[in-house]
């Protein structure tokens, strides 16, 4: 109980930030918006994912990964793929001149699903895949380079260049992957129309409650002793090494836990969007990535979440309204978040959100000692009555 | 060509050279179990780099390290740290962004893995342990003070603090009492000949009252080699050192 209410729920102040995250998220946002600009939350949501991947790594690890997108872009093509085979029936592509397969391999000539594509016909292997092939992916990552320890600025262009290399491999293998366009046109999980309003209404409450199962697991990874090391290998690494730590192990870890995140949120962006693209594995999306945590704080989970938000109704009502400078709008709105508030919104709040209830409190105690003097005042007037 | 001993620590012709420079060449040190040994010289003698081989930051060139007969020139550093062997840092290497207490916690030797440090719990055991220890090094009472704000030589007994948490049987300190006051230093000397019992401690120090106050045993270094060792006293009047390092 104890564990819950402290470590899970943070102490009165996490859960109140949690209450009210939880009111926005389920609750008012649902009811005030319509289904087109419900839906736009719900893929905004599933970035938010990457961002509260961003605060274990980048945050509490101090590892700084500029190609989260790719961890993302996997879970979505995984997810992606299973969605395609099911809409590519042999009925619904009986036209192809190879039916029964996608029908950008039938554009490229191909004549039969490619081995690495037969397993996404079960859903029970799509789930695992979502969430096992960005971890393996980065653990391959990691263990190549924090074993022999890159890190810092080399790790973050490393990892861009991984984001840019499977950026090309993506559009260049366009009869496996279907190429710049992505893969489009999904339909149905399982026979259950993910296209319609009912469906739309779902997924961006299923995607709500995972984002915050993901909140509660980094809660808990952020508050054991591993959350308080991150901290220190962050600060003092030869530290923490010559303690006795094998610091490797460590950041290997956390670099898998976030992939998995993220990915995570990139399944859901592929159910609630409908398709899976390129541009949303490549470098701009990863960067987009770490402007949400930045701009929502980077050590705050509840933050991010914020901070995604922010940015992306930044973005589409910058977009919407100064179609020409908005991209400018959002480099200046990062680099004024930077300059100003270097730990962001979160920082902010923690910051003036004390001062309110700072003010809130000396209120009461004023209060307080209006009514002693009048008291006291009464007296005094009693007395000399007598 | 080594056989077994009963020292804690026997280093035999280690050598390490950068680029062809010998920054510790062909070097015997022995130290006794419960005894405490302070390593002098001038700068530049391979003091630190001594402390960098034995703990495995650098790696030698030749010769052997072993510590209770087990051979440390081959060991990764944590497992040099989990056999026993604990260093503290020239400049105060603390975790500023931690309290105190989170400090001595996070360097208590339990919860050492990934998975042992996710399920690792600060029983009463533990939590007896951070007090007993904040208490050996004078800091009981800033226990939940964030460790950034501690002064210097406060930061320099956390770092000692957060080494007797592990209990290694062979401590390293690297000028532990640089940058402390008068007071400072009294406290450190007493608190030095106080943890030296049951474990071996080697400390490379400049000032000489604080040397003469701790020390078993003197060896001071001159550029990678040994010029003298024996108790304080011998190695003040061994001409060579007057010569190189104490100075006329």
């Amino acid at each position: 109980m104890n564990f819950m209410y402290e470590r899970l729920l943070g102490g009165k102040n996490g859960m109140i930030g949690l209450a009210i995250l939880a009111a926005l998220i389920l609750i008012m946002l649902p009811l005030s918006l319509d289904l087109f600009r419900l839906n736009l939350v719900g893929k905004y949501l599933t970035y938010a994912f990457a961002a509260v991947s961003l605060v274990l790594l980048w945050g509490y690890g101090g590892i700084l990964s500029l190609g989260q997108g790719v961890f993302f872009g996997l879970g979505g093509y995984c997810m992606a793929m299973f969605l395609k085979l099911e809409a590519s029936d042999p009925v619904s592509t009986k036209i192809q001149s190879t039916p029964g397969i996608p029908d950008f391999m039938d554009w490229n000539q191909l004549t039969e699903l490619p081995w690495f594509w037969e397993p996404f016909n079960s859903f029970g292997f799509t789930t695992l895949a979502v969430i096992l092939i960005p971890s393996v992916f980065a653990f391959i990552i990691g263990y190549s380079m924090f074993k022999r320890r890159v890190g810092g600025v080399y790790f973050a262009i490393i990892t861009q260049i991984i984001a840019l290399i499977l950026t090309v491999l993506i559009v260049g293998q366009q009869g496996y992957t279907g190429g710049i366009n992505g893969i489009t046109d999904l339909r149905t999980l399982h026979g259950w129309d993910i296209r319609t309003d009912s469906a739309k209404y779902i997924l961006y409450f299923i995607n709500a409650i995972l984002l915050f199962s993901v909140i509660f697991l980094s809660r808990f990874v952020l508050t054991s002793k591993f959350g308080r090391l991150l901290l220190a290998m962050k600060d003092k690494e030869d530290r923490v090494r010559f303690s006795g730590y094998d610091v490797s192990n460590f950041k290997i870890f956390v670099f898998c836990l976030s992939a998995m995140i993220s990915a995570i949120g990139g399944a859901m962006f592929t159910l609630q969007v409908g398709f899976m693209s390129p541009s949303f594995v490549g470098i701009v999306p990863s960067i987009e990535m770490v402007i949400f945590a930045a701009v929502g704080g980077r050590m705050s989970l509840i933050g991010v979440v914020y901070g995604t938000l922010l940015v992306n109704f930044g973005k589409t009502i910058f977009s919407e309204t100064f179609p020409e400078i908005w991209l400018f709008l959002m480099g200046g709105l990062f680099i004024g978040v930077v300059m100003y508030f270097p730990n962001g919104l979160a920082g902010l709040w923690e910051k003036h959100g004390y001062k309110f209830v700072g003010c809130i409190k000396k209120m009461q105690c004023l209060s307080v000692v209006r009514t002693f003097l009048v008291n006291k005042r009464a007296i005094k007037v009693a007395a000399q009555n007598d | 060509m080594m056989t077994s001993t009963d020292f804690t620590l026997a280093i035999e012709d280690l050598t390490v050279s950068f680029d062809g420079f010998k920054a510790v060449d062909n070097l015997n040190l022995y130290i006794d179990k419960n005894e405490l040994r302070v390593v002098i010289g001038p700068n530049g003698a391979g003091k630190t780099t001594v402390l960098d081989l034995i703990c495995g930051k650098t790696k030698s060139s030749n010769g052997s390290i072993k510590f209770k007969n087990r051979e440390l020139t081959s060991l990764a550093e944590h497992e040099i740290v989990q056999a026993g062997v604990g260093r503290k840092f020239q400049t105060p290497s603390i975790y500023e962004n931690l309290s105190v207490y989170e400090n001595l916690e996070v360097s208590f030797p339990r919860g050492r893995s990934v998975f042992g440090s996710l399920t690792f719990k600060c029983t009463d055991e533990v939590d007896r342990r951070i007090r007993a220890v904040a208490k050996d090094i004078f800091l009981e009472d800033f226990l939940d003070m964030e460790s950034a704000l501690l002064s210097h030589g406060q930061k320099q007994w956390l770092e000692i603090g957060m080494l007797l948490i592990q209990d290694p049987e062979l401590l390293m300190l690297d000028e532990p009492v640089a940058g402390m006051s008068v007071k400072e230093r009294e406290q450190t000397a007493e608190l030095l000949t106080r943890i030296c019992k049951g474990r071996s401690v080697l400390v490379i120090e400049h000032d000489m009252d604080f040397v003469e106050k701790i020390a078993h045993k003197v060896t001071v270094l001159h550029q990678g080699k040994i010029l003298a060792e024996g108790n304080m006293e011998t190695v003040q009047n061994d001409p060579n050192v007057i010569e190189v390092y104490l100075g006329h």
